[in-house]
């Protein structure tokens, strides 16, 4: 479904990512886990086309979409929930929510109705200004107006990141089920542990290379991992 | 009691104008963050356009072609001059704003010459009205009618439409706004547009009041819509209005006290004050910075 192959993306004047190529396929949940600066974010980023890479080549369902301006890869099917969240706080919940879809142009009631069902939180919080909503509802606000827009692929970037294990819990069972209505799932995080276990396929990225891959089920037991990545009490 | 009226009324017509050209600084600041020196130069060369549209063309046609002329002057410059640099410090910007400011002024002198050029009277628009014991030229009287509404439905426009969610999601956050699939630059450009068209409006209206334009009939005007701006909260479409209307209106009654001279110098007076005591302004956003 997503073919990257031999991505170089420059970022801030430091070669971020060098040269890096995976792949997910339909239905898939993948992970990209490796420690801060190793270029998660940015590889997302890169496909997202916020920033664009210096070579290589980005393949979506068997078009080229490498550089080509953010708005058509949403139009594509990708969509991508940002690292930090990064809703709209002086919009409500609802706005958000709709603004998720900006690009569609069909009637949204049906797929609000199913986010809210997905999220029963955020229904109460319809009229609220996002901003004030608690860091885990907005962490479900970002997935539900990521999802607004229909994706095919729907990318998240540390969705865990600052929040209480619950929730974190919480998020990563949503993620799963979003995952079975058929939506292919590309997961940024450092929380390697919760990762691996939801993921089929992971990645390790390290300093801008891809350095190991596997199953979900065999990187998580893998010594290295373990030892890089999970601690020692994860044994 | 009547002559406060008269100079209520001329101050709130001044104002309205301010108001409008005052709302083109706070939109084009509200999207990115930049104070658009050149947004009072747009305003002064919208009045030659008027005096070479209404040479050629019946007064109506004459208005829309200023109108359209003055948003594709707005548009292009926000093309040629800011866009390149949307990823540059914000400085650059600012100083690529002045350059423009100054480009037109120095056009407007070399095409036009400096000699102030008479501003065509719209049919009816100087009408004198006598309401009550209210006299004034029509224009006085709907300066603020029009400024109300357009600014009412600018809010609107706002609010509720997609155009306008696109502007207020670049306004906030220009990746996030990406991610959902908005296009930055049709959503600045359109701002841009929309800021000059009110800019236009504003300049048939003071300029129909001033009767001449010469090429820095913009500078002062632009400067004291910027400080309405300031004043009113940068940011804010209401601040915007409000601000206009209340330097309008000082500026009016200190001239009606005989004041005249010190008439600028409220404007710059007022700009310190509230720089000092609330440099939000009176509608600005509280400034949270959450990570």
């Amino acid at each position: 479904m997503l073919k990257i192959e031999n991505l170089k993306v420059n970022y801030g004047g430091i070669e971020a990512v060098k040269g890096i190529s995976f792949d997910i396929k339909q239905g898939e949940i993948v992970t990209l886990i490796g420690a801060n600066g190793a270029g998660k974010s940015t590889t997302l980023r890169t496909i997202s086309s916020l920033v664009k890479p210096a070579s290589g080549s980005i393949n979506f369902l068997g078009n080229d979409i490498t550089g080509i301006p953010a708005h058509q890869i949403v139009k594509a099917g990708i969509t991508l929930c940002p690292e930090g969240r990064h809703i709209f706080p002086d919009m409500t919940v609802l706005e958000n929510i709709k603004i998720g879809a900006y690009l569609r142009n069909d009637n949204l009631d049906k797929d609000i109705e199913k986010v809210y069902d997905l999220f029963p939180i955020l229904k109460e919080r319809n009229w609220q200004l996002a901003g004030t909503l608690s860091g885990g509802e907005q962490q479900m606000l970002a997935v539900a107006r990521g999802l607004m827009s229909n994706p095919k692929l729907m990318m998240l970037d540390e969705p865990s990141l600052g929040l209480a294990p619950l929730v974190v819990k919480d998020i990563f069972n949503v993620i799963t089920e979003i995952n079975k209505t058929g939506v292919t799932i590309l997961l940024v995080e450092q929380n390697a542990n919760m990762a691996l276990k939801i993921a089929d396929r992971a990645y390790v990225l390290e300093t801008g290379r891809i350095t190991m891959q596997g199953t979900g089920k065999e990187l998580i037991e893998n010594e290295k991992i373990i030892e890089a990545y999970l601690g020692k009490q994860a044994k | 009691m009547d002559t406060i009226l008269q100079h209520g009324l001329t101050g709130i017509s001044l104002g309205g104008a301010y108001a409008l050209i005052a709302i083109g600084y706070t939109l084009v600041y509200g999207i990115l963050r930049l104070i658009n020196f050149a947004h009072g130069d747009i305003f002064m060369m919208a009045g030659y356009f008027m005096i070479f549209a209404f040479a050629n063309f019946p007064w109506y046609i004459a208005i829309i072609l200023v109108l359209i002329a003055t948003v594709i002057l707005g548009v292009a410059i926000e093309k040629a001059a800011y866009s390149p640099l949307r990823n540059a410090p914000r400085m650059s910007v600012m100083i690529s704003a002045i350059g423009v400011s100054y480009l037109l002024q120095n056009l407007a002198t070399y095409l036009f010459t400096a000699l102030p050029m008479s501003y065509p009277e719209i049919p009816g628009l100087k009408k004198i009205l006598i309401i009550g014991n209210l006299t004034a030229s029509l224009v006085t009287f709907i300066t603020p009618i029009v400024t109300i509404v357009l600014s009412a439905g600018l809010i609107i426009l706002i609010n509720n439409t997609k155009i306008g969610m696109s502007m207020r999601a670049v306004s906030r956050d220009y990746e996030a706004a990406q991610l959902m699939g908005i296009k930055l630059n049709t959503t600045i450009s359109f701002t841009f547009a929309v800021g000059s068209l009110l800019a236009a409006i504003g300049s048939i209206l003071y300029f129909t009041d001033r009767m001449m334009v010469f090429p820095f009939s913009g500078s002062l005007p632009g400067l004291k819509c910027f400080v309405a701006a300031v004043l009113g909260g940068i940011g804010s479409i209401p601040g915007a209005v409000i601000g206009g209307f209340i330097l309008g209106i000082g500026e009016t009654i200190l001239i009606a006290c005989g004041q005249s001279t010190f008439s600028d110098a409220f404007t710059f007076v007022l700009l310190i004050i509230i720089l000092l005591f609330r440099p939000t302004g009176i509608f600005g956003e509280k400034v949270i910075d959450k990570v």
